[in-house]
């Protein structure tokens, strides 16, 4: 089996999916030649030619409202947004229309479409290279927010949010894009949205974390596991629609949960999080819920090292919570 | 639409009618364009020592930059996109805190929170841009607006790229500035590429300046590699836009010689061939030329000033290596007016969890709640 980086793995979903289906068309800022500024969509064009991946004007909002077009009209689009801190001139598009056209319509138009979008910190991009805005969009009734964490997970799930039938932002890791390598099985297979994956097994605490933030909590994880905690780790992996039970079940295996995300705290995922575990498994609670977090702040610069949840944080929360 | 506007031809040659300008103010356009090649050729070389993060350089586009901001008054206000920050500093941006923003340290007035190349200078009217296209053109227009409702006589110059053209903010801009006959210039650098997207990819009008007509104003594309032509022109929009006579699109036809960035490689998509025909069109050698032919430099002097010029950003930047980064507490300052009690309390528990675990700086102490 290959041997491929995060993003390896998003640009051989590309061409597989590619390969298998004609409907299937990459678009978006300096993704045809130059192959993406992270380069996930490189060779796309020079294997399909630029009908099948081409590069569009400067406009997020025109990619995005295209988008929803093309899919309504027999295609599947696979367009990308530079930056998911550039996304915003589409979010009418998303949250209004690409969201609500099957609903609207009482199924009869729908938009199966994916957006593609590297988001997170970790590459001192400042304030507008590093969000993570996951929360807007999981706040969006009608989408799929899926986040891989493997290069096994984001062949696959990006494959299965392409054969999706309804509108799927794909939200990429980009401080795992070079960082991570994993096996991944060549030519097509799909990994279910919203499940979740067991990243370890523990007894102790359970943290639920997805994207860049779990390898952080693998690591604080076999940490702990020194000095007698055994955690159990949840890649969350979609966070819309959330595998509930999943969630549930494992808050429950140990009665200590842990939430852990990039994105500032307020309204932020860790709230669904703790709020769910509150509504339906307080009784087997033995702490309350800890969220390790971003500041209410926007994300800095020189400082992101101290923004981003790191190791350390993850651990005291992981004690904090053992020892409760 | 108007053909291509010139007054000194790619040999230098005067080919229309020199602005009036003193032989000083002549000169000076020189030091300033030598000013910004030098910035980037030693903000390139503290990019590739890993001293600074990022470069968005403004190599080949020196007229466009220095030709637009001279008309203005100090008065005036300059909106910028990524490749202005030379155009700042002809405006009264110290060298020092350019080359502290690229540092991000202490002494950068945004206190090392954006990326490198976000440069602002309050003195001068000249608000960062963020890093989303096109936003800034809509902010433009709402201080001419402004401006103008308080009766001042105040020009705002509006700059952004090719790419910039298809954002929303343009539209929109372009828009509501017509209508309200608001006091600005909008000043598109088109220099022919939106990091891989080819000018031709990016619209299908013949030069961006015909976009002006559907916003009812007028729009000129002007050679942007010849200082003297930018000048000329922006001068008549920026007369326009003081004497109420709203708004207008100057476009400066110019070329990015370098990447989209320090971590673009252009190769990728473009031929070396059309790189070198604009080689051929270098706004320095030809108003260098120009000024030689009128006897206001000889080309000695030339090579001194770009020595003395490279002499004194080493001497500032020496300076700026040797700046602190800012403390620790700036991660929850100026969000609000005030540090907000939830802040607070989060930037206490951060130094409480970096004191048990004994491994980060304590920074400068814990916030009274």
């Amino acid at each position: 089996m290959a041997i491929l980086t995060l993003l390896q793995a998003v640009n051989d979903a590309l061409h597989t999916k590619m390969r298998d289906d004609e409907r299937v068309t990459v678009f978006g800022e300096d993704v045809g030649p130059k192959g993406g500024v992270f380069l996930a969509t490189e060779g796309l064009t020079r294997e399909f030619g630029e009908r099948r991946c081409f590069d569009t004007p400067l406009s997020e909002d025109g990619i995005v409202g295209a988008a929803v077009g093309m899919a309504v009209n027999g295609l599947l689009p696979v367009c990308e947004i530079q930056f998911q801190d550039f996304i915003f001139p589409a979010f009418d598009q998303i949250v209004s229309e690409a969201a609500k056209l099957r609903y609207r319509s009482g199924g009869q138009y729908t938009a199966p479409m994916v957006i593609r979008t590297p988001y997170g910190g970790g590459i001192r991009g400042g304030l507008y290279h590093s969000q993570s805005g996951e929360a807007y969009f999981a706040h969006t009734p009608g989408l799929k927010v899926v986040i891989p964490s493997t290069p096994y997970d984001a062949k696959g799930l990006l494959i299965a949010a392409i054969e999706d039938p309804d509108p799927v932002l794909f939200l990429e890791p980009k401080a795992l894009y070079r960082s991570l390598k994993g096996e991944v099985p060549e030519g097509s297979y799909t990994v279910d949205l919203s499940t979740v994956r067991t990243a370890r097994e523990g007894s102790d605490v359970t943290v639920f974390c997805y994207g860049a933030m779990v390898p952080v909590c693998e690591k604080a994880a076999a940490t702990a596991a020194e000095g007698g905690i055994e955690t159990h780790v949840v890649d969350l992996r979609t966070l819309l629609p959330l595998d509930e039970e999943a969630v549930l079940d494992a808050a429950k295996r140990t009665g200590r949960v842990v939430v852990v995300h990039e994105a500032p705290r307020f309204c932020g995922y860790g709230a669904e999080i703790s709020a769910l575990i509150a509504e339906n498994a307080i009784e087997y609670m033995e702490a309350p819920v800890r969220r390790v977090t971003g500041f209410d702040t926007p994300f800095p610069n020189t400082l992101e090292h101290h923004y981003m949840p790191d190791e350390r944080r993850v651990l005291d929360a992981i004690e904090g919570v053992a020892s409760f | 639409m108007t053909g291509l506007q010139q007054i000194l031809n790619k040999e230098g040659v005067l080919v229309g009618e020199a602005p009036d300008l003193s032989d000083e103010q002549f000169v000076e356009l020189l030091r300033n364009m030598i000013m910004i090649r030098s910035l980037d050729g030693r903000m390139l070389k503290l990019q590739r020592a890993g001293r600074v993060g990022f470069v968005g350089t403004a190599t080949g586009l020196e007229a466009s930059l220095v030709g637009a901001a001279a008309p203005l008054l100090p008065k005036d206000w300059m909106w910028s996109g990524l490749r202005e920050g030379g155009a700042a500093i002809t405006r009264g941006l110290p060298l020092f805190e350019y080359v502290a923003q690229m540092y991000c340290n202490s002494n950068d007035s945004a206190k090392g929170r954006q990326m490198c190349n976000h440069f602002q200078h309050k003195g001068s009217n000249y608000p960062s841009w963020s890093s989303v296209i096109g936003t800034q053109i809509t902010h433009g227009v709402g201080a001419a607006y402004a401006s103008a409702r308080r009766g001042e006589d105040v020009v705002h110059s509006i700059h952004f790229g090719d790419g910039a053209t298809s954002s929303n903010g343009f539209h929109s801009g372009l828009n509501l500035a017509g209508v309200w006959k608001a006091p600005c210039v909008f000043v598109c650098i088109d220099n022919g590429w939106a990091i891989s997207v080819s000018s031709a990819e990016q619209t299908a009008a013949e030069s961006y300046a015909d976009k002006a007509q559907a916003y009812g104003m007028p729009g000129v594309t002007v050679d942007g590699n010849d200082v003297l032509a930018v000048y000329a022109e922006m001068q008549t929009a920026v007369e326009r836009a003081r004497a109420g006579g709203g708004p207008s699109l100057v476009v400066l036809k110019t070329y990015r010689m370098l990447g989209h960035s320090s971590s673009d490689d252009p190769s990728k998509y473009r031929d070396d061939a059309e790189v070198q025909s604009w080689a051929e069109r270098d706004p320095l050698k030809r108003y260098e030329a120009f000024l030689i032919e009128r006897g206001l430099i000889d080309s000695s002097e030339c090579a001194a000033q770009e020595k003395a010029i490279v002499a004194e950003i080493d001497e500032v930047i020496h300076e700026q290596e040797a700046a602190p980064p800012f403390p620790l507490r700036s991660l929850v300052e100026d969000v609000y007016s005030e540090v907000p009690r939830h802040l607070r309390v989060q930037f206490n528990q951060f130094l409480e969890v970096a004191e048990r675990r004994g491994d980060a700086t304590r920074g400068d102490g814990a916030f009274p709640l």
